[in-house]
């Protein structure tokens, strides 16, 4: 058999392995290197991502019945007795589109890292922490990288884990904040608490099948293992085995995507840099959550037909606690002031979306809508990260003219302070609205000022490739009819809510819940889209801060170049000196290049390049009848019959009506075009209310910005109860009062004993072992004064001696 | 005619007394001359032996001389030694040459 | 036994022999006790002389009276000052003494018919011929001579007993010899 190096049968095993090699090269070799630490991360990343395209051409392009066909390589890994447990990779479609999506994202988000860690200042601590920062990113993407490939779910767990921990590490990464650090250990707590439900679930799957192989469980001999799974009975509620591993997997899912109620780690996440944000919410974490359940779809559904209407237990889950949060998010996101904790909250809400599609069965929808919205909240959140890191720099600008009086360039109706009034300096008291206060005074979060889209506006002409990337990632988000990937995917899932739900005269209670809670979260998502951008770009600025944001690294006349449209500053900066500071007066483009867009430029690429599938990653999975944009798919829905065959038996399409994508349509552009009215036509100005405030009253927004006290339920449920038990009963009782006192007498006793014992030590078995070599001493010494080296003596006892001998031999003679 | 037994009886007296005072006397000079007197009773002996049992051969003599030979190299020895240790130590008293001892 | 001149004269070196010996061991005088070993081994040239050696009872005068004696007298001359010590004996007299009487009860028990039952009592009871003299050729020296310088007989130990002789001369020498430096 000859070895074709590009095989995809074996090419799978590389995939994560650059990221993880890079991992452990940074951490032992580069761990002081910013620069070594960018390069290796980075053509580790490269590296990945040319092989999954690799792998993703091949057999998207290949083969004819990819799908019933997989490829795939598998190791014995461990023996169990009669058993052998194998390790191994798969590509399935599912895995497929997944080596397309992941990759590509994660790539980005590498590029986009280098940009956002230049900017920080080019100290040695700095240095270090970059590089750590890379080590972790690359652990993070290796991880992701063997969960896609993963062909069972223990190696899938494996990767679901050092996810976990990576999160952990991420977001706790600026470990002089507090809150990053509480953030962190909230992530990983929660994400623990489904974890653990999940791996019950492995185990209990384990326990009845022997597998965990994906397609042993699921595809082989038509599915008999799931049927018997079906029919047997589960030890609890009555219900089918099949069911309660399926709930105890969606329960990790719950954790691992975020969803209710176990969402609450993730918008405290924002606390990591953005390029984490991005990587946990776009690329790897959250999407590994929904991965898995699409993944492990056939299993959930066994034993019923959630297209006829019979839901099995994991399906109703999936869908009431998917369409709950859905719509539940998509309201918080409403009211947040931070521009990432706004994406937080649509991440949620999106997730929501993909699970309960999934709930109703609509498989490829929740997959499809996977990939869209990794790519446009991937692009959504690195936009946020520039827009926030301008946020920075103009920060950093106006303090630095205050303190050089310039003071005379446009912003004096701008009070002093990057800020201006709503600026909290040190030691003052936080404004009222900018804290999330509970009653008792537990400050629950505060909107870091650079966050805060309140001091935002206008920043459309300072960053505007960013707000036309952000706008794109936006305006998919909310679904924006017919040229935004996200609207194809949302519609594909209210499509096949209604259709299904409603159609031929059927009422399937659980797709019309959720087609309700969607159209509505949908109509929300679209109505808090459109305020963070107008909020945020539209508009006057409402800060110094952001009258002075830039993405530019520092070196160029500010003031001139205010004058300049945006559309010529490039070319004014490197070609004129005329707008650059002295020292680069003069030099080459290159080098100013590099002076002035060293941040800016790693930080627009990805933008640049995730647009683009933000807006046509849809085109690929629009539907056969619809209309006129049959031309870019032909007569097939390539993603469905693509993705379709991954789990066999083959999905009905249901016929193409124009109902659901009139709700989408109104969903999008109603919601968008009150955001106009509400944010667009009047930009709010400094200080002012936020109109929904004016709108809804002060309870309801105070209960908007604070999750809808769901965080404060939470501390005040367990976190306040389990502190005092913690405290008061584990920690004072039973612990110092009741096992340290028995542990104390355990301890005196132990030393009694010990006395004892050595005293019987010292009498018994030192007497005898000292006493033996004692005898042997005092035996010596009698003996060594036979040698006295008297020769007489000798002689005598020679003498004496022989006469007995011969004494004793003539007696024997006789 | 003395039986051979009577000579040897009388060398083994004089053998005895020979061992008595090699074995008691503390000068290292007379020691020596115990086992002078020891070797003159093994000479007896020989003789002895000679004369009454094989007189037709010569070798009994032969070993007689020999010993005498051994008896004269012994002592010219043994006294150099004793003269030696006297000259170092200031003794020749045999329980003080106990160099040998642990 | 009968009585004979022999017998007597046995007698006579007998006891010089032994009467001899037992003051060498016994005098605290050491000099004194070299002058009797002159005697005891006087005793035993005679006894030589009555086992018809004349040779060896010569050699006795010669070599032993006349060198060792001097020697060991010249020793302790040498060593004057350990000539009279406190104590003759050393602390193992008594033990020494036993040893000597039991060895000589041995020897003697072994030595003489009193057990019949010894195998060799028959040759120790041998008497000689009517004339033991007679049967012996009075050329022993020259005998001896022959016997000693025989490739045959026993030139080998003779030239080994040479060999030791000028050893133990130089030996003696190097030992005895004061220290140069």
């Amino acid at each position: 058999m000859d070895f074709n190096p590009l095989d995809p049968n074996y090419l799978p095993w590389l995939i994560p392995v650059p990221p993880l090699i890079s991992f452990a090269l940074i951490v032992l070799f580069v761990g002081r290197s910013k620069f070594w630490s960018h390069i290796l991360a980075l053509t580790a990343v490269i590296i990945s991502w040319v092989i999954s395209w690799g792998v993703y051409l091949q057999v998207a392009y290949g083969i004819e019945n990819f799908g019933a066909a997989v490829y795939g390589n598998s190791i014995d890994w461990l023996d169990l007795g009669e058993t052998t447990f194998k390790m191994g990779v798969v590509v399935d479609p599912l895995t497929a589109i997944m080596l397309f999506m992941v990759p590509l994202a994660i790539l980005m988000i590498f590029i986009y890292s280098i940009g956002y860690m230049n900017a920080y200042p080019e100290d040695d601590a700095h240095q270090k922490r970059s590089a750590r920062f890379f080590a972790y990113l690359s652990l993070f993407a290796g991880a992701m990288l063997t969960l896609v490939v993963a062909d069972n779910l223990l190696l899938l767990f494996v990767g679901w884990e050092v996810m976990g921990l990576c999160s952990y590490l991420l977001i706790g990464f600026l470990i002089e904040k507090k809150s990053a650090n509480q953030a962190a250990v909230k992530a990983f707590m929660t994400t623990r608490v489904a974890d653990v439900l999940m791996l019950v679930g492995i185990g209990y799957l384990y326990a009845m099948t022997g597998t965990l192989n994906f397609r042993e469980i699921m595809y082989v001999n038509h599915g008999e293992m799931l049927e018997m799974l079906a029919e047997a009975d589960a030890p609890l509620f009555g219900m089918s085995a099949a069911a309660l591993i399926g709930i105890l997997l969606v329960m990790g899912t719950v954790g691992k995507s975020s969803q209710f109620p176990l969402h609450v780690w993730l918008p405290d996440a924002m606390e990591g840099p953005t390029p984490v944000s991005a990587m946990i919410h776009a690329a790897a974490m959250v999407s590994a959550g929904v991965y898995m359940i699409i993944r492990m779809y056939p299993l959930l559904s066994a034993g019923g037909n959630p297209h006829a209407g019979d839901y099995t237990e994991p399906l109703m889950l999936m869908g009431v606690v998917g369409s709950f949060t859905a719509l539940f998010a998509a309201v918080l996101g409403v009211g947040q002031d931070d521009v990432k904790r706004v994406l937080a909250y649509s991440t949620i809400s999106q997730l929501g979306f993909m699970v309960a599609a999934l709930g109703i069965g609509a498989y490829v929808a929740a997959a499809f809508h996977l990939i869209t919205h990794a790519f446009f909240k991937a692009l959504l959140f690195m936009s946020s990260g520039a827009v926030i890191h301008a946020m920075e720099h103009g920060e950093h600008h106006a303090h630095g003219h205050d303190a050089h009086g310039h003071d005379d360039h446009g912003h004096h109706e701008l009070p002093h302070g990057a800020y201006g009034q709503l600026h909290a300096f040190e030691g003052e008291e936080i404004p009222e609205w900018n804290t999330t206060m509970v009653p008792d005074g537990i400050v629950l979060d505060y909107v870091a000022d650079p966050n805060n889209v309140r001091y935002m506006g206008g920043l459309l002409n300072r960053i505007p490739i960013t707000a036309l990337a952000f706008a794109a990632g936006g305006l998919s988000l909310a679904g924006f009819p017919l040229v935004t990937a996200g609207f194809w995917s949302k519609d594909e899932i209210l499509a096949d809510a209604l259709l299904v739900g409603l159609g031929d005269g059927n009422f399937y209670w659980l797709h019309v819940l959720v087609f309700v809670s969607l159209i509505i979260a949908a109509t929300f998502t679209a109505f808090y889209t459109g305020r963070l951008w107008l909020m945020t770009f539209w508009g006057r600025p409402r800060s110094a801060a952001a009258e002075h944001a830039t993405l530019m690294a520092g070196g160029v006349d500010d003031h001139k170049l205010a004058e300049v449209p945006y559309y010529l500053r490039w070319q004014k900066v490197l070609r004129d000196d005329e707008y650059v500071d002295d020292h680069l007066k003069g030099k080459s483009q290159l080098q100013k290049f590099f002076a002035v867009y060293r941040d800016s430029f790693p930080m627009q690429l990805p933008l640049v390049i995730l647009s683009f599938f933000a807006i046509f990653a849809g085109f690929v999975g629009i539907h056969p009848d619809f209309w006129f944009l049959k031309i870019f798919t032909g007569e097939n829905n390539y993603f469905k019959n693509f993705l379709a065959p991954t789990i066999v038996e083959s999905i009905e399409v249901p016929d193409f009506s124009i109902v659901p994508v009139l709700f989408s349509f109104a969903a999008a552009l109603g919601g968008l075009t009150a955001a106009w009215f509400v944010y667009g036509a009047q930009p709010i100005k400094a200080g002012q209310k936020d109109p929904v405030h004016n709108l809804i009253g002060d309870s309801a927004w105070a209960a908007l910005q604070n999750r809808f006290y769901l965080d404060t339920l939470f501390l005040r449920a367990f976190y306040v109860p389990f502190e005092w038990f913690g405290r008061v009963v584990t920690y004072r009782w039973i612990d110092k009062e009741t096992i340290d006192e028995l542990l104390f007498m355990f301890a005196d006793g132990a030393v009694w004993i010990g006395e004892a014992i050595k005293r019987l030590n010292y009498v018994v078995i030192d007497g005898v072992g000292d006493g033996i070599p004692r005898l042997i001493g005092m035996f010596g010494g009698w003996f060594r004064n036979i040698q006295s080296g008297r020769v007489q003596q000798y002689m005598l006892f020679v003498a004496a001696a022989a006469l007995m001998l011969g004494t004793l031999l003539v007696a024997l003679a006789l | 005619m003395v039986p051979l037994y009577m000579y040897l009886l009388v060398a083994a007296a004089l053998f005895c007394i020979g061992v008595f005072g090699v074995l008691s006397r503390r000068n290292a000079i007379a020691i020596l001359m115990g086992i002078e007197l020891m070797l003159n009773a093994v000479n007896i002996n020989l003789v002895a032996f000679w004369r009454y049992l094989k007189p037709d051969e010569i070798n009994g003599q032969v070993f007689a001389a020999f010993v005498f030979v051994v008896a004269a190299a012994e002592a010219a020895v043994g006294l150099a030694l004793i003269i030696s240790v006297y000259r170092n130590r200031n003794t020749v008293e045999a329980e003080d040459i106990n160099l040998l001892k642990w | 036994m009968e009585f004979t001149y022999e017998t007597v004269a046995f007698f006579i070196f007998a006891l010089t022999t032994l009467g001899s010996g037992i003051m060498v061991v016994t005098d605290e005088n050491l000099f004194h006790a070299s002058l009797y070993l002159l005697f005891s081994l006087f005793g035993v040239s005679g006894l030589f002389v009555l086992l018809v050696a004349p040779f060896l009872a010569a050699v006795q005068v010669l070599v032993y009276m006349g060198a060792i004696g001097i020697l060991i007298i010249f020793a302790i001359m040498l060593t004057r000052g350990m000539m009279k010590m406190d104590q003759v004996y050393n602390s193992q007299r008594v033990a020494a003494a036993v040893v000597a009487v039991l060895l000589f009860i041995a020897l003697a028990v072994t030595l003489t018919p009193i057990v019949d039952e010894l195998e060799f009592g028959e040759d120790l009871n041998a008497e000689l011929a009517e004339d033991p003299v007679a049967d012996v050729t009075y050329e022993t020296v020259n005998e001896l001579g022959k016997v000693i310088t025989d490739r045959n007989g026993f030139v080998l130990p003779f030239e080994v007993a040479s060999l030791l002789l000028t050893a133990a001369m130089i030996g003696a020498i190097v030992v005895a010899r004061e220290d140069e430096a």
